[in-house]
């Protein structure tokens, strides 16, 4: 009787596989659906049209009449736009665990200086500042998110460098700088990085903290063991334990995990900064217009503090007497929205939901949170390097 | 008695196929044709299957600009690794940080299987003891080490026990010198000078000799019966030629390498790190509570009559086992051990949580440093792949050996 189906099963998992290999392909390639023959057959010309088409949007605002004669999009321009609009939510890699970056207040909601720079965007785009979902990436893992797309933006404290932009994505504009230090326990007496030959330092893995301790230590001729954990949390703990010497990352980071320890004042941070640490967030390469969007978001942000539109006074300045702050905040003239498929008072959102740039600084790494002075990070009319092109 | 009247009917013709009767059914309908076209068709679709995925990763990877080669393992690697017993710098390649993780697996993956048999075997026998307590104890052994996660016992070893020891100022002391601490246990090693030539080569001669030895003196025994000590005087051939090689070098062939406490850690002699202790302890006990349960598997298969026989003929406890049991349980007990064993090579995966560089951290480090996913982890695929083919044929050609010649 048995033997009889035989032939039944066979041509119902036939039926089964050949069902599967259509479903997947189709959702595999949603993008390229048209493309598709053009990715396969002429690849490089595609990466060649991708670098042409980042100088010519840059310029576009500058030369409106030239418009109607602009090249064709690229595949890609838009889609990521296109995805977050048809999901409703935008989805931000950030963390959960680093006080004053990103992690969870007390009723489960993510708050953070990285997260908040998510909420701006989609306050801007979505007219929601909560419509943000985020999602938690570790360090190793923060670069394949997004080189595949999983995620929209990654707002991770992650440093620009010159081989990450080649490999995970685009980097848009520096959010936070800032440099590697080390922590040592205040009864060790150390002051210098040379006081901590031959010891034994604490780092996370797959992190330029890693290589830069490398580089440092070979550069002085000074040894050391190194302790490499895969997440932060273990990194610190071990290192209050007692295995480590020292631990070594960001010097943000070292305060905001400092803050904490069971005992905050038993640490030091050193005086020590070995190299620059500019934290950027980044998004998926191929889109872009999604790039332009979340630049421009940060140069409002930043502008607004230099013009001095708060969240409390937004309202209000949409009839300001500054012809600068009309145009920002979308009352009076173009700065692009159009092309980049904003709405007018894409800012003037953003700044209600979260504040300026200061604002945001001061909620949570400043006065009222990790208390880090602004240092590096003010604005350059104050002599630090916050500065951005203006929106017009 | 009469026959029957049944033996001069013809009997009905018994139902057959149209092939048995010499008539071809239609190809539709033909078996044989079937089965031929069935495994033509699965064929087929498995590899369209994989044509379809190795293009999806093709064709991804062209649009979002990743490069699929394997060009850029010859790049320095730049990330410190934190033990290695091969030398190993930040300026080598990401192919030599690689291999160094490849030989930290093989170093606990070797040293681990060693340990988990002899613990496995042991709570085993003790498993099937009469003495109740010893018994017991066993038992409470391998539930405990059954049912807890392979992770949480690695946690629990290196976050509960080995980075909980003193410090190093307050290190314990055995007399060697040995120190334990939690930054691990240094030790006095001996290590080879310049003169330790003759001592070696006359220690190779030595190991060879017994060898020779030990095969000549038990064939010996097997063929006259009488009794030759082979294990005595293999040994002792080795203890004379070691002493030979010790006289020659006058004493100078090692050098003691003692641990002296500097500012921060131990310089000098071996070192075992806290990460490394945890995940051997950890896969150890772990991987030798399935041997255990394996090895009382195959002794139970044993059937009671070559117990009661042995017994019967005056045999103790250690001849029983040696000469009796064993031989035959271990026919039962080789091939699940293979398991056991390729479970602890890719169990000390694991070791990514507890900060020892085996392959696959340094792999996860390669992925975030130098960004290619793909590659990188078909590398530790295939490495992966090679040490179990090889554990397992290894084992199996060692299983067909002792397999029972039925008729």
């Amino acid at each position: 009787m048995s033997r009889k189906f035989i032939p039944v099963f066979v041509l119902l998992i036939i039926l089964a596989m050949v069902m599967a290999a259509c479903g997947g392909q189709k959702a595999a390639t949603p993008a390229a659906s048209s493309g598709d023959s053009g990715v396969a057959q002429e690849p490089v010309i595609q990466t060649v049209e991708v670098v042409k088409t980042v100088v010519v949007t840059v310029e576009v605002p500058a030369a409106g009449a030239e418009q109607p004669a602009a090249p064709p999009a690229p595949t890609g321009y838009g889609a990521i736009v296109q995805r977050i609009k048809d999901r409703g939510k935008l989805i931000c890699g950030g963390r959960t665990d680093l006080a004053g970056f990103g992690v969870l207040d007390a009723n489960g909601r993510n708050v953070g200086f990285d997260i908040d720079l998510c909420r701006a965007i989609a306050a801007a785009l979505l007219d929601d500042p909560e419509a943000v979902e985020v999602v938690a990436v570790s360090a190793a893992e923060r670069g394949p998110a997004l080189q595949n797309g999983e995620v929209d933006i990654l707002s991770r404290n992650a440093t620009w460098t010159s081989s990450r932009d080649a490999q995970w994505g685009n980097f848009t504009w520096i959010w936070f700088y800032d440099g590697q230090g080390f922590m040592v326990p205040a009864a060790s007496g150390i002051t210098s990085i040379e006081q901590l030959d031959g010891a034994t330092i604490c780092v996370t893995s797959g992190t330029t903290t890693e290589l830069n301790l490398a580089d440092a230590f070979r550069q002085r001729n000074l040894e050391f063991t190194p302790v490499t954990f895969e997440d932060t949390n273990t990194v610190y703990g071990t290192y209050q334990e007692g295995r480590c010497d020292a631990v070594t990352s960001d010097k943000s980071q070292l305060a905001a995990l400092r803050s904490g320890f069971a005992d905050p004042t038993a640490h030091t941070i050193l005086d020590v900064t070995i190299s620059k640490e500019p934290l950027t967030p980044a998004v998926p390469a191929g889109d872009d217009q999604w790039f332009d969007i979340v630049k421009v978001v940060i140069w409002g942000l930043i502008n607004a503090e230099e013009l001095g539109v708060t969240q409390a006074n937004v309202a209000d300045m949409g009839s300001s007497a500054n012809i600068q702050v009309r145009r920002l905040l979308g009352t009076e003239g173009e700065w692009g929205q159009a092309d980049l498929g904003l709405p007018v008072d894409a800012i003037a959102k953003a700044i209600q939901a979260v504040g300026n740039y200061g604002e945001i600084y001061d909620r949570h790494i400043g006065p009222d949170g990790l208390n880090i002075p602004r240092g590096p990070n003010s604005l350059w009319t104050e002599g630090g390097l916050i500065y951005a092109p203006s929106l017009q | 008695m009469p026959l029957r009247a049944s033996l001069f009917v013809t009997p009905e013709p018994l139902p057959m196929r149209s092939s048995q009767l010499g008539e071809t059914p239609p190809f539709w309908r033909d078996e044989r044709v079937l089965r031929i076209a069935a495994q033509l068709l699965s064929a087929a679709l498995m590899i369209l299957a994989l044509y379809w995925a190795v293009d999806n990763v093709r064709t991804a990877a062209q649009q979002r600009g990743l490069s699929l080669g394997f060009a850029f393992l010859k790049e320095s690697a730049g990330f410190p690794i934190g033990e290695s017993d091969i030398p190993y710098d930040p300026s080598d390649s990401f192919a030599y940080a690689f291999w160094v993780g490849v030989v930290n697996t093989l170093k606990v993956a070797g040293i681990g299987v060693l340990f988990a048999t002899l613990l496995g075997t042991l709570v085993g026998l003790a498993r099937l003891s009469s003495n109740w307590l010893v018994s017991r104890i066993a038992v409470a052994f391998i539930e405990f080490h059954r049912n807890i996660p392979l992770l949480v016992l690695l946690l629990l070893w290196y976050r509960g026990v080995f980075t909980k020891l003193p410090r190093v100022q307050e290190s314990i002391v055995w007399p060697g010198p040995i120190y334990l601490s939690q930054r691990g246990l240094y030790m006095a090693w001996p290590r080879l000078t310049s003169e330790s030539a003759p001592f070696l080569v006359s220690a190779g001669v030595g190991v060879i000799l017994a060898i020779l030895v030990f095969a000549w003196l038990r064939r010996l025994r097997e063929t006259s019966g009488r009794p030759t000590y082979f294990g005595a005087a293999s040994l002792g051939v080795l203890v004379i030629c070691l002493g030979a090689g010790w006289f020659l070098t006058g004493g100078n062939a090692f050098q003691a390498d003692i641990p002296v406490l500097g500012g921060f850690n131990f310089k000098g002699g071996l070192h075992q790190t806290p990460e490394f202790a945890a995940l051997l302890v950890g896969l150890v006990t772990y991987t030798a509570a399935f041997i255990a349960e394996v090895v009382r598997a195959g002794i139970q298969a044993v059937s009671r009559g070559q117990l009661e026989a042995a017994r019967a003929l005056g045999l103790d406890y250690s001849q029983l086992l040696g000469l009796v049991i064993m031989p035959q349980a271990l026919r039962v007990i080789i091939p699940p051990l293979i398991s056991q064993y390729l479970n602890l090579v890719k169990n000390s995966s694991l070791a990514i949580f507890i900060g020892y560089p085996e392959l696959f951290f340094i792999g996860k480090t390669t992925i975030n440093q130098a960004g290619r996913a793909v590659q990188v982890f078909v590398l530790i695929m295939v490495v992966y792949l090679a040490i179990s083919l090889v554990t397992s044929l290894v084992l199996n050609l060692y299983n067909r050996r002792i397999q029972l010649v039925e008729r």
